[in-house]
């Protein structure tokens, strides 16, 4: 088996499905993004720092994000039932937490940036998708960051482990291990752990995961550059 | 700018280049300016921006912003609420603007709503600023107060410099070509007024410099794409060096001319105890000395304009 693929869709362990990002597709708000990943497509709107009409969320030193994760009915084989549920609360509450480490709202306190992730099509690994979505339009609106953050996920499937899961791997696989974090400095920002994992099978995924959302940094990087560079 | 000029040094960028937010600009013997960070010996950026290098000082201006009020700004704002004795502004920002009713009327009682009504678009300056960013407004000054008619644009506050031109050089010169009003707020907001017809050729011709503010020989490109609009003929290539000038270097300095402006006050130690308006004052009658009033069309002339030239008179 040596050298031939171990996985479904033809790849090796170590390699991600195509991705394309899009900055800047949305006129009205401040900052978007639209993101394809396999079979995955998310679009992510950013509008802010903005006044805030929820008082009790607002800080007097610093201003504060919020994230809606929402997918649309028609994104799944079966019809999902619109409006939030129990996952994409969860998602919309990791997806803030992930990012806002790396947000510099100090010179904008009493604010509020809101950023709305859509899942028009999914195809497993969209809660990273989403997130490295979501800190490409926070960037397309020139909120201050001090990284873009970057999703990606490893997971064990067949006894291997590997980079990137597709929905059907991500469904019949043993394990999940969805990560962001903020690229130049190695931080973590976002770890989850689904299914069974050995301690060297853990290190082994998370040096995985760690290594492809490298690999996404960088086409985050070059997709920003291509909007202002490409004219 | 050159490298080398910096000896032993690391930096990583030139100027004007583009940036991402957490690019590693430089190490930390340059000093961190507006739109940068120190992380860990390295200073980095974080906005996507251009890079401005000025005297070690190392900066980015970026390419998108929100407004953020600040004490002397010029501000165009529309009157969102009124309330028992002050009116609340929407600035185009986070914040929003109150104008108090003893900045308009003093000590006299009037009716409020009868004087400035919701929906109403007023010119105004930013008097002071709290803690917690709330903006003050005033109307004190040249030109202030409400707009009648005209149409409203809004663009990113950080190429408000660039719509101006060096000297005003492009709004002037659209100003020349269209023949329409054109006043603008430092929050992004400008208003045009004149014939319906010119105020939408005004429009876009705005939206298209907010567009390729970045790029350079803008100031000549947009007058030939106005004179092929207005007058359906290209212009005649002229070489100007001055555009030229405008466009490589006027953009990161304009930017911050109010902050470069009190550095070099606080250097040469010059002009220290003169405030904005002797100032304004001074520039307005050397302007008619000079026989240069253009830049007083309508009731344009703000003193965002007699700050650039002020810088001029140095």
């Amino acid at each position: 088996m040596i050298g031939s693929s171990l996985r479904e869709d033809g790849r090796e362990y170590n390699e991600l499905r195509p991705l394309k990002i899009e900055v800047g597709v949305l006129d009205r708000a401040d900052g978007s993004a639209y993101l394809e990943v396999g079979g995955n497509k998310i679009l992510v709107a950013v509008y802010g720092p903005r006044e805030s009409y929820i008082r009790r969320l607002l800080k007097p030193n610093t201003g504060v994000i919020r994230c809606r994760y929402n997918m649309a009915p028609f994104s799944v084989d079966d019809r999902k039932r619109p409006g939030p549920d129990r996952r994409s609360s969860e998602i919309s509450k990791i997806t803030a937490d992930a990012l806002r480490p790396a947000l510099m709202l100090e010179n904008y306190p009493r604010s509020m940036v809101d950023v709305f992730i859509e899942v028009i099509e999914a195809e497993g690994g969209t809660r990273c998708a989403g997130i490295t979505a979501a800190s490409v339009a926070l960037a397309d609106a020139g909120i201050p960051m001090k990284d873009i953050v970057v999703g990606c996920a490893a997971g064990k499937v067949n006894n291997e482990i590997v980079l990137d899961l597709s929905e059907v791997e991500d469904k019949e696989g043993q394990a999940d291990l969805p990560l962001a974090i903020m690229p130049r400095t190695g931080e973590i920002t976002l770890l989850q752990s689904d299914g069974d994992l050995s301690e060297s099978e853990f290190s082994k995924a998370l040096e995985l995961a760690m290594d492809g959302c490298m690999q996404v940094s960088e086409i985050q990087k070059e997709a920003l550059r291509k909007k202002y560079t490409d004219e | 700018m050159d490298n080398n000029a910096y000896g032993d040094f690391m930096i990583y960028v030139d100027n004007k280049d583009l940036v991402i937010p957490g690019q590693i600009l430089a190490d930390d013997e340059f000093y961190p300016g507006r739109g940068t960070f120190k992380d860990s010996g390295n200073i980095c950026s974080s906005v996507m921006g251009l890079v401005s290098l000025r005297n070690k000082k190392i900066r980015v201006i970026p390419l998108k912003s929100k407004y953020v009020p600040k004490k002397g700004d010029v501000v165009i704002g529309k009157i969102s609420d009124v309330k028992f004795s002050m009116w609340e502004l929407d600035i185009n920002s986070p914040y929003s603007g109150m104008l108090p009713a003893f900045e308009v009327f003093g000590r006299e009682k009037k009716e409020l709503n009868k004087v400035f009504d919701i929906g109403d678009v007023l010119f105004l300056r930013v008097v002071e600023v709290d803690e917690v960013k709330k903006a003050k407004l005033g109307l004190k000054g040249r030109g202030m107060g409400k707009f009648k008619g005209g149409v409203i644009v809004d663009i990113t506050p950080t190429k408000v410099p660039r719509l101006i031109g060096k000297k005003g050089s492009m709004i002037n010169m659209i100003k020349d070509k269209t023949k329409c009003n054109i006043v603008v707020g430092q929050n992004g907001l400008v208003w045009v007024s004149g014939d319906k017809e010119m105020e939408n050729i005004t429009k876009d011709i705005i939206k298209l410099i907010e567009a390729e503010a970045h790029t350079s020989g803008l100031t000549d490109r947009i007058k030939n794409k106005l004179t092929l609009i207005i007058d359906g003929e290209e212009a005649v290539e002229e070489e100007d060096f001055d555009d030229y000038f405008d466009d490589q270097l006027e953009k990161p300095k304009l930017q911050n001319f109010k902050d470069e402006l009190e550095q070099e006050e606080l250097e040469e130690k010059k002009n220290d105890d003169k405030d904005f308006i002797d100032s304004y004052k001074e520039i307005k009658k050397q302007n008619k000395k000079d026989n240069k009033n253009s830049l007083s069309v309508g009731k344009s002339n703000t003193n965002f304009y007699s700050i650039l030239n002020k810088k001029d008179d140095y």
